[in-house]
């Protein structure tokens, strides 16, 4: 069984889309969840979070930033092209129905994450507004998307080279202080932009949800290496998440957890098979 | 004249020394010659005592007549006439618990080798033998198998040939299930699992991978397409220590550990894209055959230390006996008596050791084993930086949450009667996601039960 990829588009330098014909997650995906492909036989299994689905054409789009070997090298593949796997929709929906006005944050790649949760609440008549964070201005995804999602958009940069500088951290602060009355707020990004969100949100009791992306092999609470501690215990990010509260993780292990394969990431990338030239090694 | 020597032909094997450093197969296997004067020394007993202790019933007598008149190909059509893997069950299969514990030969002496000759004949085949086009007649029902271990791939093998449409659903990428992710390459090479996945294909049964019910598909959607379903998901949760620590880099579940390795190839990386992290000391915590597994791998990575930590004595442990020794050969080293408490880490949160506190042994429990009761103030610290724990896997509760009306028990097993009939009508469960974990042929067992009892209910 192979997976065709009908759509890639760039967003923009390091961050691609592609759309992925798998009518049966299509079916079945809602905002939150995630799959885990393989591009091939040799491939890793990647747990990618769902940021778009069509039920009716029957596929699954996912944003991917070129970051590591199985992310560079769907880079480099093609609409047309075939991956191996592609299994889901994994791990709970984010439980949205209960939000009457949410603020929706989107650190650099999370932007596609979240957005989803904001179509949904959207969709059900909640008041969105959506605080998105990049470094700067060329790094910007889904400015359109977001706009016709949410009822406010703010986009904000580390360098100020959209007009407005600043962390998402700093415009939700705004917001608030502002006497926007957030029933949630639900952070999505690097895991050190999702903990300065909830201490923030710590200050003003906002219940804050976070999507955790821990490295996983099965994605179905069969390896246990996606653990994350939440509130004293440990939860699977694969079955039990991957949202959570975010005042109760661990950040600290998180982060500590986040490192493990870094090294071997690497490697991978320089020594690891070819897959663009089909040359034995990467470097060969 | 059988032959009355009181010993088994030895199975030749790679040298300890050299195996430790591969992944090439532990046990090459028995000669044509050797299968033969094994095989002789069965006494053919009227009785069939063998038998009685197979899960799937394999004619045991009657293949070891075969393969003593070297008719290897007969001998192999004898064993699968109940065994849908006699590949895998030679090889990973506690003879000494089924069928050879009641063989008359082990009375005085040791028993025939019974899984040594069973494994023989599946090889020959392998490599010499043609497929017979077997004539099934469809009966036009249609059959779901949730799961490709063991248990599904039996009940799948039967099902079919009995006439039925047969779809397995598998969420991994591959089939096989613990016999792919699980159990190690040099105890059971994946391209003989491959082998007899292939053949179930060649009968006709469809695979559909990447399929997670619960999750994919629902059970009740399966209950649309299907006339029955058999449910053999197995028990893929891990169980951990509980203990502080627990979340350091460098620890493991034991289906992580081997996952990377055998599904995944993590031990070819980077020629494969997963990597697995091994280090130079390394502790597995648990008894079993899982934890050896983990732990002769973990020395095949190059660790130069590999401990199983187990809180029992020796004679408790519950691996299999040769796993056990082939540990050792291997130099693989056993602290027993020692029972974790809490797992220490450097500043960046790194494994760098973990508190153990001895154990002795008191009165026999529940289990019948004797106790192990803590010795007081006797904690210490043993220098590590990878760590495996090993001490069991439950069902995987997927199924069991998205399913309305089917009953599990406290420990989340899906409730099934000896035939493997569940609380929904039509629906029938087997192996360890009824039992909780256990072994390949129990599994395989109840995968052909069930399968007998489905082709009754359906052809009623």
């Amino acid at each position: 069984m192979s997976y065709k990829i009908v759509r890639k588009e760039d967003l923009n330098p390091q961050v691609f889309l592609m759309e992925i014909e798998a009518p049966l997650v299509a079916k079945k995906a809602e905002p939150g969840q995630f799959v885990i492909l393989r591009i091939d036989e040799f491939g890793e299994r990647v747990p990618f979070t769902v940021s778009d689905f069509d039920r009716e054409k029957g596929t699954v789009t996912i944003i991917i930033q070129a970051v590591g070997k199985t992310t560079k090298d769907l880079a480099a593949m093609k609409a047309g092209e075939s991956i191996l796997d592609f299994a889901g929709p994994l791990g709970m929906p984010t439980p949205l129905d209960h939000i009457k006005k949410a603020a929706i944050i989107g650190g650099g790649l999370g932007t596609a994450i979240a957005y989803p949760q904001a179509k949904k609440l959207k969709s059900l008549g909640a008041d969105v507004t959506v605080i998105t964070g990049f470094r700067n201005k060329e790094l910007i995804i889904l400015e359109d998307e977001m706009k016709a999602v949410s009822n406010k958009l703010i986009i904000t940069t580390d360098d100020g080279s959209n007009g407005l500088q600043g962390f998402v951290t700093d415009r939700l602060k705004e917001e608030i202080e502002a006497g926007e009355k957030f029933d949630e707020v639900i952070a999505i990004g690097p895991l050190v932009m999702m903990r300065a969100v909830c201490r923030v949100t710590e200050q003003y009791n906002i219940p804050t949800t976070v999507s955790m992306n821990p490295v996983m092999i099965d994605g179905t609470g069969m390896c246990g290496g996606c653990r994350v501690i939440v509130g004293g215990e440990t939860k699977f990010a694969c079955v039990d998440g991957p949202d959570f509260d975010g005042h109760k993780i661990d950040w600290d292990a998180a982060l500590k957890r986040s490192q493990m394969f870094k090294p071997y990431e690497k490697r991978s990338c320089e020594e690891g098979r070819c897959r663009i030239t089909g040359k034995e090694h990467c470097n060969a | 004249m059988p032959n009355m020597s009181l010993t088994k032909n030895p199975m030749p094997a790679q040298a300890p020394d050299v195996r430790n450093k591969n992944f090439l197969e532990v046990a090459t296997g028995y000669t044509e010659d050797m299968a033969v004067d094994e095989a002789q020394r069965c006494l053919n007993c009227k009785n069939r005592p063998c038998m009685t202790g197979c899960p799937v019933a394999v004619k045991i007598p009657e293949f070891l007549a075969l393969v003593a008149e070297r008719k290897f190909e007969k001998a192999y059509e004898k064993i699968t006439e109940t065994n849908a893997l006699p590949a895998v069950c030679g090889r990973v299969c506690p003879q000494e618990k089924q069928c050879e514990s009641k063989c008359v030969r082990g009375i005085k002496g040791e028993p025939v080798g019974i899984g040594r000759v069973e494994r023989f004949v599946a090889d020959y085949h392998i490599k010499n033998g043609k497929e017979k086009a077997i004539e099934i007649k469809k009966n036009g029902k249609r059959v779901a198998v949730v799961g490709s271990g063991p248990s599904g791939l039996t009940a799948a093998g039967d099902l079919v040939k009995l006439g039925y449409d047969v779809t397995i659903f598998e969420a991994f990428h591959t089939a096989g299930g613990v016999l792919m992710y699980g159990i190690p390459e040099f105890r059971l090479p994946k391209n003989i699992v491959q082998k007899e996945i292939d053949k179930l294909k060649n009968l006709g049964v469809k695979i559909e991978t990447n399929t997670i019910i619960g999750k994919t598909l629902m059970v009740d959607e399966l209950e649309e397409q299907f006339d029955a379903i058999y449910i053999g998901t197995g028990a893929g949760l891990p169980s951990f220590l509980k203990i502080e620590g627990e979340a350091l880099n460098g620890v493991y579940s034991a289906n992580e550990f081997l996952t990377r390795i055998n599904l995944m190839k993590g031990y070819k990386f980077p020629e494969y894209d997963t990597p697995v992290y091994c280090g130079k000391n390394v502790a597995v915590f648990g008894g079993g055959n899982v934890a050896m597994d983990a732990a002769r791998c973990a020395k095949r990575l190059g660790a130069e230390n590999v401990y199983i930590v187990y809180r029992r004595g020796k004679e408790e442990l519950p691996a299999r006996k040769e796993e056990v020794e082939h540990a050792e050969e291997e130099g693989i080293q056993f602290k027993l008596l020692e029972n974790p408490t809490k797992f220490i880490g450097d500043e960046n949160g790194w494994l760098k050791g973990v508190e153990l506190l001895s154990m002795e042994l008191g009165e026999p429990d529940a289990s019948g084993r004797r106790r192990p009761v803590e010795v007081k103030g006797s904690e210490h610290i043993l220098d590590i930086d990878t760590a495996v724990i090993a001490i069991g896997q439950t069902p995987n509760p997927l199924i069991k949450k998205t399913t309305k009306g089917l009953e599990t028990n406290a420990k989340g097993c899906i409730v099934a009667d000896d035939l493997g009939a569940t609380s929904i009508e039509n629906i029938y469960a087997g192996g360890d996601v009824v039992t909780g974990a256990a072994t390949v042929i129990l599994a395989m067992g109840a995968g052909k039960t069930a399968a007998a009892a489905i082709h009754e209910k359906l052809s009623k």
